[in-house]
């Protein structure tokens, strides 16, 4: 097929502009790596000589380390808490008319609306008030009820586009309803439910501003770790801290392609 | 109703009913889907309902296998009263238009779906899944996924799924819209082969009147939630009880004519100014007026122009067909303005030849002129 001028202009402005794009998304992320190896203890770009010293020290420190497990913790946690809730309301709310239906979906969706500060700062003052031990349980709920609307969304447009069709042959086959949801509904919509409970698990591992209020020394993530350290010292720690974090989402993720083919689970396929 | 009611009643048999639809109707958010509809399917028959697309052929399947609930009239099934009984309990096998084969299973374990949910015993099911795979000729691909076969092969995997679990009633809704034409055929030939060598109660759901005419034991004829007759493939097409189903099953000629008197189920009628006597197939004509005189192609007869008892006419069109030639008419008294006949393809008139068409004594119907758009 013979390309016009118009296609050729199209063409090469489009990848011009894909490039562009693609560059300013990574800038934030080249730059806090090109500073992670800088050698001397100031955060500056660029670096006057390399080192991985930074590394080590992110490794040592305690705080981090600490950190990293209370927010893998409290990121499983709450995803799979926010999961098991939120498909349930997703299933509710797809398969059920009921009165009030519109207020609940609404309510499900506020956290989209009331900023992250306000629900740590609400939980916070409640937790005072009822005077809770300020646990890794109280982190977790915060990072519910700010994920349980993602959740609740991939798991009811993933029912919307279920066919039915499977439900009803298999109904016609003798399966009672239990056995339907449990051997066609819930597998043919793992898909959805694990592309739900992985962006739970990286919004509450990413969660910094309403982690903020309801930590203590024992429960602060790996977020409010680094907010920490940055507010004492200023070399690039951080910065090599922030390579680290990318990298553990990134295995993460290439766990799940390698297990479940990332393109199905994120529905581009 | 004479002509929604079942044919003669000494075959309506109780024993020999395995489906009974009593008064059952169905409405969505205002719109009816169903009227009411009485209907009993005799066991081991192929019965097929026929109908343009939204007379509610799949609100009626639905019904019968439990998708849906009925708002009035009662559903038997072998003479068990079932209208409150969930899917899962009537025994019912069903092929949906789109197979709905369960994707993350093969083959084999989709036809095996059944027969866990019955608790069958492994190795017994083992053996019905190979046979019935066996049956529909699938035998080699038990461990294919679904979305490994062809569009036929996933039909015939649907099949076998309903049918190793031996229902009742065996349900289709428009099983081969989605295949091609040959595919269609030999699908058509394998389903009534198998059906007939299981003797299984089936209901069909098509909107192609040839698939209905050549596979069904009954046609049940639907427009607009109701049916409007019922009969074997023969009846409906030879015997149309109303317009409706004259011009849905089979190529219709309508003349717009005046009964002038009527006596069984002969008449005196005028077609423009030409006065004809008639014996038409039916038992009842309606009262003297306006009405339709229904002639299929086959019964007309092409003349020369200005012969005595026939309706003029002038050929706009002949289409060669091959072992034929349609001749397609402009014809003032037609109802629609067009006539269409059959001639040898030797025989084909030029467009713009006035005609005469000679019509049969015996054989066509009179109907009760129909408003537009409503069947009386
Ligand atoms: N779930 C539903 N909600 C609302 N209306 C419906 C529903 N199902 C069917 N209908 C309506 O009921 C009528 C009958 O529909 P039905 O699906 O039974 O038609 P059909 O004869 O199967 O048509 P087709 O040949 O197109 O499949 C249609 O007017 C349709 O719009
Ligand atoms: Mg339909």
């Amino acid at each position: 097929m013979k390309k016009s001028l118009l296609d050729h202009v199209l063409d090469w402005t489009g990848r011009i502009v894909l490039t562009a794009i693609v560059g300013f998304v990574l800038l934030p992320f080249v730059v806090v790596a090109i500073a992670s190896l800088n050698e001397s203890a100031i955060l500056s770009f660029p670096p006057d000589s390399l080192s991985l010293r930074w590394y080590a020290n992110a490794f040592e420190y305690r705080d981090f380390a600490e950190g990293l497990v209370n927010s893998l913790k409290i990121a499983a946690f709450g995803a799979l808490i926010a999961l098991v809730a939120g498909a349930g309301f997703a299933y509710v709310l797809d398969r059920y008319d009921f009165a009030l239906k519109g207020l609940l979906n609404g309510v499900l969706m506020s956290p989209l609306i009331i900023p992250n500060f306000t629900i740590g700062l609400g939980l916070l003052i409640l937790s005072a008030a009822a005077s809770l031990p300020r646990t890794m349980w109280l982190v977790v709920a915060v990072h519910v009820i700010i994920v349980l609307p993602f959740v609740v969304r991939s798991v009811y447009v993933s029912l919307k586009n279920f066919e039915r069709g499977y439900e009803n042959a298999a109904e016609s086959l003798g399966a009672t309803p239990g056995r339907v949801l449990l051997t066609i509904t819930l597998p043919l919509l793992m898909p959805g439910l694990i592309s739900g409970g992985l962006f739970a698990a990286i919004l509450s591992f990413n969660e910094f501003t309403a982690s903020l209020f309801v930590v203590n020394q024992r429960t602060q993530t790996l977020p409010v770790a680094m907010y920490n350290y940055v507010r004492e010292y200023a070399d690039p720690t951080l910065a090599a801290v922030s390579v680290i974090y990318v990298v553990v989402v990134a295995v993460t993720l290439l766990a799940v392609h390698k297990l479940f083919r990332l393109e199905k689970v994120l529905n581009v396929e | 109703m004479s002509s929604e009611t079942p044919s003669p009643a000494s075959r309506d048999d109780a024993s020999e009913t395995a489906v009974q639809i009593d008064g059952v109707t169905k409405s969505f958010a205002g719109t009816v889907a169903l009227e009411p509809v009485w209907l009993k399917i005799r066991r081991g028959e192929f019965l097929t309902l026929l109908g343009p697309s939204g007379c509610g052929k799949t609100t009626l399947l639905n019904l019968v296998a439990g998708f849906l609930e009925a708002d009035n009239g009662e559903l038997f099934i072998d003479r068990d009263l079932v209208t409150q009984v969930p899917p899962h309990q009537r025994e019912i096998g069903v092929v949906f238009q789109n197979y709905a084969l369960f994707p993350h299973m093969s083959v084999a374990q989709n036809v095996a779906y059944g027969l866990r949910t019955r608790r069958v015993a492994k190795a017994e099911a083992e053996r019905r899944v190979r046979e019935t795979l066996e049956l529909v000729k699938l035998s080699d691909f038990a461990d294919r996924r679904p979305r490994q076969l062809s569009g036929g092969q996933q039909q015939r995997v649907a099949l076998a799924r309903a049918l190793v679990i031996r229902p009742r009633v065996l349900l289709l809704d428009e099983p081969f819209s989605a295949l091609d034409r040959n595919l269609r055929t030999a699908m058509q030939v394998e389903l009534k082969e198998i059906q007939s060598r299981l003797g299984l109660t089936t209901v069909f759901v098509t909107h192609d009147q040839s698939e209905a005419l050549s596979m069904s034991d009954r046609i049940a004829v639907m427009s607009r939630g109701r049916i409007r007759q019922i009969g074997t493939p023969s009846e409906i097409y030879d015997h149309p009880q109303n317009q409706f189903v004259s011009t849905f099953v089979g190529d219709a000629n309508l003349f717009a004519a005046t009964l002038v008197s009527r006596e069984g189920g002969a008449a005196r009628i005028t077609v423009g100014k030409t006065p004809f006597e008639v014996q038409t197939f039916q038992d009842a004509l309606p009262a003297p007026g306006p009405v339709s005189l229904f002639v299929r192609p086959e019964q007309c007869r092409l003349t020369e122009a200005g012969q005595p008892a026939t309706v003029t006419a002038r050929v706009a069109l002949s289409v060669y067909q091959g072992s034929h030639a349609e001749v397609h008419l402009d014809c003032a008294e037609a109802e629609e303005g067009r006539v269409m006949l059959r001639v040898p393809a030797s025989a084909a008139p030029k467009p713009g030849t006035d005609v005469g068409i000679e019509l049969p004594r015996t054989g066509p119907a009179i109907y009760a002129r129909e408003e537009e758009g409503e069947p009386a």
